[in-house]
């Protein structure tokens, strides 16, 4: 075992795990944020997604010994204080999730997307999102709902 | 609002007993008679409490695997009793007798309920305005109630239901309430928001794999690559080397309900239990690690060269069996009908094993402290898992508490509790809290599975095209066989017709005839969401399009007179033919397919719109109509059909199990792959206005899907697709 320091949610936090262990089993058996979940354990559903630096990745297969004490890990808990990301409020909007295992990931990984291109064709959604299953099947309301998060983000730049 | 058993609540809860005024049905009536539970003390959980603050809690007794029942059965309730859902705190019902069946399945959680959880609601609303009345001498038809309070209609004085809680809890229970009529309802029958809508954005929502116990360590088992069998040997030096790992134990899984015996026709005995080996941990990865590094060699008590490939040959022999006749299909004399025929058409169709696959893998954390358990787990039906639980671990019912989580999604997998009882095995072994995790890889290789099926349909026509004989085989596994050791032999299974019955298959044929030939799958099988409905509907509605492909006949024309007097399925079919403008002249390669089926009591028509491309064929688009009797919340009844368009779409064109030597060939979602963003036509559903009662809302969308698929690829390439799944883009 060692001890690591990561940044999660703009917290910093020490932990002592084994340096293969992927963060997604650091962030919610040791340090406790459960949003982020495990669906396949090999990078193929994308239920763990978090942000690292901003962008996307799979934390199951993310070794923590990979990560510096600089990195900034977002998981869904820290994406906004209140739930008010604005992909947050449209998913709400568009009565999103149903089982809502996957979501978390989802909407990092939408997040991730409108950071990046404000504006996404519906190729450009498909590209994004790919990485994320959905069992429950919402992935024509995950569509609309990233189109009028676009929207708000950009309402609320111009206001 | 947030979910109550949102984090922080999720285990406090369980301690609320300061109830005031509490209703539900007492121990010994069985859910069949509401009675009133006075005051704190008495050992009856409700379904509703009111407590002198005001607060109103609701006891939900389905759980919500992403369907909508966390929003609906209470919505039942609070409508009744007059109060806003987002006033209300809603509480998972824990198994109790006293709450009845709390199986969610079978689309079942509105259509039992629908006038039981009504009823409760207004008893207690009347009980309340009886109360205020009592209080303001004035008569019942002085008082109204709205959003938690009674209204004095002559002073608007109001009293809240808080403050009448203690003088309604005195009051005898009214035998007969009156419940509201359609135009008096003010949150069913119009789209609206579930409560768990916002802890499912912010991650706050407690799935069974959410949970953390103090002192709990955590587990992963290997099981027999055979699904059955024993462990002959094994050493776990190398694993109990990992650090963290605190136990390397024999356990075993136990198979369903149900007395083992060989009288049914197969080795019971073998297929009682399968052991296995645990390793239990400080930490998951650490379980996770050990497990790879046990040697464990196997035997596999005959099961090591099965395969679904002959399981398949001996279905297709079977075929050529009449089978056991099932009385609700039967219509005249199909033989006869048929030696009259004109012409005569046949089809042979096959569907594969399905694995579940839930987001969320099977898990579940239990604590057995000598003859108390309490559990924490996504399952479907709490009352069954205290049964299941009660048995195996020889525990007195009322010592066992479940605390039902949210699930990960289920799609029947959730229905049994295996899983639940591995990990009270090792549990009671370990004396500790154990969260058991099953990997994507237990979950893909060890089922159980939907059972592939073939169907072997036969129809005769006369010179007009007219269809005058239809007879439709089905050929597999009982589910009834593998969960309740049913012996199948000589009887039909008889959940296995669903779908295809006259009155989910209203088709005037003159001569009709289903029968089922029962085949050993030699693995565990179970309902998966639609059941057989979904490997039925799939032969029977693709071979009305062979017939009028046969006879001429425009497929929509065909099904319009055979269903002439079953006046909702025409409406549904018109319907479906206006919104996807059925009759309009296509392009070239453009094809519209439909379908139309009832199961779970609602019926549900696809049309698909396919293009022919240069390699394959694409689907455009998907148009479906619902029709699920009153429309509680439209919108969740819209959400339940595009998720079946998609799961159904998935096992039509993706994934199946397949199995040989005794083990399953897919592992992961590289191998059992499922449809991504990108891949799901867009669509367009109505749901049909009603005020008939209320049918099921999370499964009847799938059966009609992968046959309106097939019809469209027909139409547009001549192809016909008999065996699912299919490569669209190889046709
Ligand atoms: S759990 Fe990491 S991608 Fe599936
Ligand atoms: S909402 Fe259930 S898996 Fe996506």
């Amino acid at each position: 075992m060692s001890i690591y320091q990561l940044t999660v949610n703009k917290k910093k936090h020490r932990v002592d795990v084994d340096s293969d262990t992927p963060l997604l089993w650091v962030i919610r058996d040791v340090i406790g944020y459960t949003g982020t979940k495990f669906g396949c354990g090999m990078g193929l559903c994308g239920a763990c997604t978090v942000l690292l630096n901003g962008s996307p990745i799979r934390s199951c297969s993310t070794p923590v010994s990979t990560l510096k004490a600089t990195d900034k890990i977002t998981t869904i808990e820290g994406l906004s204080e209140k739930a008010t990301h604005p992909v947050q409020e449209a998913w709400v909007e568009a009565q999103v999730p149903q089982c809502g295992y996957c979501q978390s990931g989802q909407i990092l990984a939408a997040s991730a997307l409108l950071a990046s291109n404000p504006n996404p064709t519906d190729e450009d959604i498909d590209n994004a999102m790919a990485g994320n299953i959905c069992r429950c099947g919402t992935y024509t309301r995950m569509r609309q709902a990233i189109h009028s998060a676009a929207k708000k983000i950009q309402t609320a730049k111009k206001s | 609002m947030k979910p109550s058993n949102s984090r922080r609540d999720f285990l406090r809860i369980s301690t609320t007993s300061a109830f005031v005024l509490a209703l539900g049905f007492s121990s010994d009536s069985r859910g069949k008679q509401l009675q009133k539970v006075n005051a704190a003390g008495v050992q009856i959980n409700p379904y509703i409490n009111i407590n002198e603050s005001g607060k109103v809690t609701l006891f939900n007794p389905r759980p919500d695997m992403g369907q909508g029942t966390y929003q609906i059965l209470p919505m039942l309730l609070a409508e009744e009793l007059d109060i806003p859902l987002d006033q209300v705190e809603i509480q998972m019902t824990d198994g109790s007798d006293r709450f009845g069946s709390q199986l969610s399945g079978g689309s079942s959680s509105v259509r039992t309920r629908w006038i039981p959880l009504r009823t409760a609601g207004a008893t207690v609303r009347e009980m309340l305005v009886q109360a205020a009345a009592n209080r303001w001498k004035v008569s019942l038809s002085d008082c109204a109630t709205k959003d938690g309070f009674v209204i004095n209609k002559q002073t608007q004085a109001k009293l809240s239901y808080g403050e009448l809680v203690e003088e309604a809890s005195h009051l005898p229970v009214p035998t007969k309430p009156k419940l509201k009529s359609f135009a008096e309802f003010t949150q069913l029958g119009k789209p609206s928001m579930r409560p768990d809508v916002p802890a499912k954005v912010d991650g706050t929502a407690i799935f069974g794999m959410d949970v953390q116990l103090p002192g709990m360590l955590y587990a992963s088992i290997v099981h027999s690559p055979y699904i059955y069998g024993k462990v002959q040997s094994y050493d776990a030096t190398k694993a109990m080397a990992v650090k963290g790992v605190r136990f390397v134990l024999k356990t075993e899984r136990v198979f369903f309900h149900g007395p083992y015996s060989d009288s049914n026709g197969f080795d019971q005995k073998l297929r009682g239990k399968a052991e296995a080996i645990a390793v239990v941990s400080e930490s998951y990865w650490s379980a996770l690690k050990a497990k790879k590094l046990l040697q464990i060699s196997w035997n596999a008590l005959g099961f090591g060269e099965t395969a679904t490939e002959q399981y398949f040959n001996q279905a297709k022999a079977a075929a050529l069996n009449e089978g056991n006749e099932y009385k609700d299909a039967k219509v005249g004399d199909f033989a006869k009908a048929l030696q009259l025929s004109d012409y005569k058409v046949q089809g042979t169709y096959q569907t594969p094993f399905m694995s579940h696959a839930p987001m969320e893998p099977c898990n579940a954390t239990v604590f057995v402290q000598g003859d108390q358990v309490e559990v924490w787990a996504p399952i479907q039906g709490p009352d069954g898992l205290v049964n299941d639980l009660s048995t195996y671990l020889g525990v007195k019912r009322e010592n066992i508490k479940v605390n039902v989580t949210f699930m990960g999604g289920a799609f029947g997998r959730k229905a049994v509790s295996d899983f639940v009882m591995q990990a009270a095995n090792l549990s009671k072994q370990v004396n500790a809290p154990v969260k058991l995790i099953w990997t994507r890889e237990d979950d893909i290789q060890q089922g159980p599975y939907r059972p592939g099926m073939i169907s072997a349909m036969q129809g005769g026509l006369d010179k007009d095209g007219n269809v005058l004989a239809f007879e439709h085989r089905l050929n597999g596994a009982s589910i009834m066989a593998s969960v309740f050791k049913a012996d199948m032999r000589k009887n039909p299974d008889p959940w296995a017709g669903e779908g295809i019955n006259l009155e989910d298959s209203p088709y005037a044929f003159p001569a009709r005839r289903n029968s089922f030939n029962w085949v050993d799958p030699q693995m565990p099988v179970l309902w998966w969401r639609s059941v057989y409905a979904s490997t039925n509907v799939f032969a029977q509605e693709s071979f009305i399009d062979e017939l009028a492909a046969e006879g001429e006949k425009d497929p929509l024309d065909l099904r319009l007179h055979l269903l002439r007097d079953a006046p909702k399925f025409v409406a549904v079919l018109n319907k479906l033919a206006e919104i996807s403008d059925y009759r309009a002249k296509r392009k070239q390669g453009v094809s519209i397919g439909i379908s139309i089926a009832r199961s779970f009591a609602s019926i549900v028509a696809h049309a698909i719109v396919v293009e022919k491309q240069n390699a394959g064929v694409k689907i455009k688009h998907v148009y479906s109509v619902i029709d699920c009797g009153f429309p509680i919340n439209p919108d969740n009844i819209k959400a339940q059909v595009e998720s079946n368009i998609v799961y159904g779409l998935s096992a039509a064109v993706c994934n199946q199990i397949t199995r040989s030597h005794g083990k399953t060939d897919q592992s992961n979602f590289h191998e059992y792959t499922v449809l991504r963003q990108g891949e799901i036509p867009a669509s367009t559903i109505f749901v049909m206005p009603s005020q008939d009662e209320p049918g099921g809302v999370g499964e009847p969308g799938l059966p009609p899907i992968a046959p309106a698929l097939c019809n469209a690829v027909f139409l547009a390439t001549g192809k016909r697709e008999r065996t699912l799944p299919f490569d669209l883009s190889s046709i």
